[in-house]
């Protein structure tokens, strides 16, 4: 019989296979996130919900005296895309007014969804490495969940759902 | 194949060449496939008699006089009676059409439930229950005053006897709603006491057998068993049929579960009488063409015969429990003694999720997630699982693939 899914010496590795989704800065940023956990203060939060796998996200949100998302902080449970996703966004969502976080989170939704994202500035390039769920329909929500979660704090909900 | 395992008188090339869809690639690999307990694959005999029934005798049943008619009645109800042979039922009445197991098992929770039952009577069930069998009696509890009472687990994914017991002996509990063998650990409840302490206690038992069908002969009578529901698409069948079986005397009692076509005796505007038992719970047209694949199915899985089916699957099960045990960080879910060829399992360092993603690539498919086990998993303190699990088609061989596999995701995350 042969011997099926085994690669042999000489055929591509797990890594060659994956590494579309889980680029080095996922993993990096999946294994030792910065900004998890819960803030001290924190004058927004919401839980983030994926009934379908199980992922659970809550997302705290810290303003600035100009109304700007001073930091944010998350608990998270989940694979590693969720999780790199979740710090990813608090980095690249703190100093930026509500109304400009919910434009990111569009942008952010379609470059998952797509792989594309023709308006990235330098800033969601460092959501870019995320960009290769699209290729993984089942995953793309592990991606937008902690978004769905922020948006839902912004909002002053209390949850939300990435279904 | 792995020959330190021979199964007498099985042989899987042999079965595998009956299953179509496994000469399929995935991602450029063989597939391996890791996710029967979950929807099984269906073989050639399946297939051809679902084709076969709309090429040559399809016609609705129970309703037209007409020879194609009845000829389908015909093909339709010898399902009825296959599947009363196989779960050694007392009468093919006693054997009532569904979906599916859910569908089942809201049937009793409506008509049993809210047609027998009183308020303030309770049903038990285990913390190892599929959602199916926690949903619906939720439901019966919140619109019908019952109550809704939980056998406990114990750490080895079995059930807590002494818990169980305790939980019965106010004799309040009027149905005890319990699986044959778990969707997530693979495990095979004591059906025979937990039947036997439920009855010494005045209540009936449903036993969901949903994945125990698919690997153990069944023998409702035997077991004592009150109600026993199982799904079509599990046991190498198609989708969208599932079966009821309950003793004759209780399908009596029941009031109807859906009203329209085939459940009636006569319909006026003033009232309507109800169809004999079974017909009485099949309301409308049924899945015809499916039954006739279940019938296949059924007729598949005797002729391999359920010694030869058990003997290859332990076999199988117990190559995975040792290929696994070798993996650095791999906890498998559950040290039943009894169980089957379902294994849950997690791995230090990696989310389920991204086990199974990793597998995929691999060509291996399994499923991962919560198994619509969510209680279960809370009380295991886990938020999800990844799960391999087997049928009469899986090999050692895959089994060696799913453990190189699973080396190279833990490399690759650890
Ligand atoms: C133990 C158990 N019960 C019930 C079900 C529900 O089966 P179905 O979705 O076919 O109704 C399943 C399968 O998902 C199961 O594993």
């Amino acid at each position: 019989m042969n011997r099926p899914g085994v690669s042999g010496p000489g055929t591509t590795t797990l890594a060659d296979d994956v590494g579309d989704l889980y680029q080095q800065v996922i993993l990096e940023h999946g294994r030792n996130p910065r900004h998890a956990g819960r803030l001290t203060a924190f004058d927004a939060s919401a839980k983030g919900d994926n009934p379908m796998c199980g992922d659970r996200v809550e997302v705290f949100v810290k303003y600035a005296a100009d109304g700007t998302v001073a930091r944010t902080g998350f608990e998270a449970r989940g694979c590693a895309i969720s999780i790199a996703s979740a710090d990813l966004m608090a980095e690249v969502v703190a100093g930026r007014a509500p109304a400009d976080t919910r434009a990111m989170f569009e942008t952010f939704r379609h470059m998952a969804q797509t792989g594309d994202c023709p308006d990235c500035d330098a800033t969601m390039e460092k959501l870019r490495p995320l960009a290769g769920v699209h290729d993984y329909p089942s995953r793309v929500k592990c991606a937008t969940l902690p978004w769905h979660a922020l948006m839902a704090a912004l909002d002053g909900k209390g949850s939300a759902t990435s279904e | 194949m792995n020959d330190a395992f021979p199964a007498v008188g099985f042989d899987v090339a042999r079965i595998r060449a009956d299953f179509p869809i496994l000469a399929q690639t995935v991602r450029g690999k063989p597939l391996v496939f890791l996710d029967s307990a979950a929807s099984a694959q269906k073989p050639r005999a399946v297939i051809d008699a679902m084709v076969n029934c709309m090429e040559t005798q399809y016609a609705n049943v129970h309703r037209g006089l007409h020879w194609m008619s009845e000829r389908t009645t015909d093909a339709y109800e010898a399902t009825r009676d296959a599947v009363a042979a196989l779960l050694h039922a007392n009468d093919r009445t006693e054997i009532v059409f569904t979906r599916n197991s859910t569908e089942a098992i809201n049937l009793v929770a409506h008509s049993y439930g809210r047609g027998i039952m009183k308020a303030g009577q309770a049903v038990l069930i285990s913390e190892m229950e599929h959602h199916a069998n926690i949903v619906p009696w939720q439901m019966l509890r919140d619109a019908h005053g019952t109550e809704l009472r939980v056998a406990a687990v114990t750490e080895s994914g079995e059930l807590d006897m002494e818990d169980y017991a305790a939980k019965l002996a106010d004799g309040r509990v009027a149905l005890v709603a319990i699986t044959h063998m778990s969707n997530v650990f693979g495990t095979y409840t004591p059906i025979e006491r937990i039947i036997r302490l439920a009855h010494e206690n005045g209540a009936k038992v449903l036993v969901d057998g949903s994945q125990a069908v698919v690997h153990r002969r069944v023998d409702v009578q035997a077991l004592g068993a009150d109600f026993y529901v199982f799904t079509g698409h599990k046991l190498y069948g198609p989708t969208g049929i599932g079966v009821l079986w309950a003793r004759h005397e209780l399908l009596e009692a029941m009031p109807p579960f859906m009203g329209g076509g085939d459940m009636i005796g006569s319909v006026s505007f003033e009232r309507s009488t109800w169809a004999h038992v079974p017909h009485k719970f099949e309301a409308g047209t049924p899945a015809i063409i499916e039954a006739i694949g279940l019938k296949a199915a059924i007729g598949y899985v005797e002729a391999i015969g359920y010694e030869a089916i058990a003997a290859h699957e332990a076999a199988l099960t117990d190559h995975a429990l040792a290929r696994l045990a070798t993996i650095e960080g791999l906890r498998v879910i559950g040290r039943a003694q009894d169980r089957g060829g379902v294994v849950s399992f997690t791995m230090q360092g990696a989310h389920a999720h991204d086990i199974a993603t990793l597998l995929d690539r691999q060509g291996v498919a399994v499923r991962a997630g919560h198994h619509c086990a969510e209680p279960l998993m809370r009380r295991l303190g886990l938020d999800s699982t990844a799960r391999a699990s087997f049928g009469i088609y899986t090999t050692h061989e895959e089994i060696d693939v799913l453990a190189a596999s699973l080396e190279r995701v833990r490399e690759f995350f650890v």
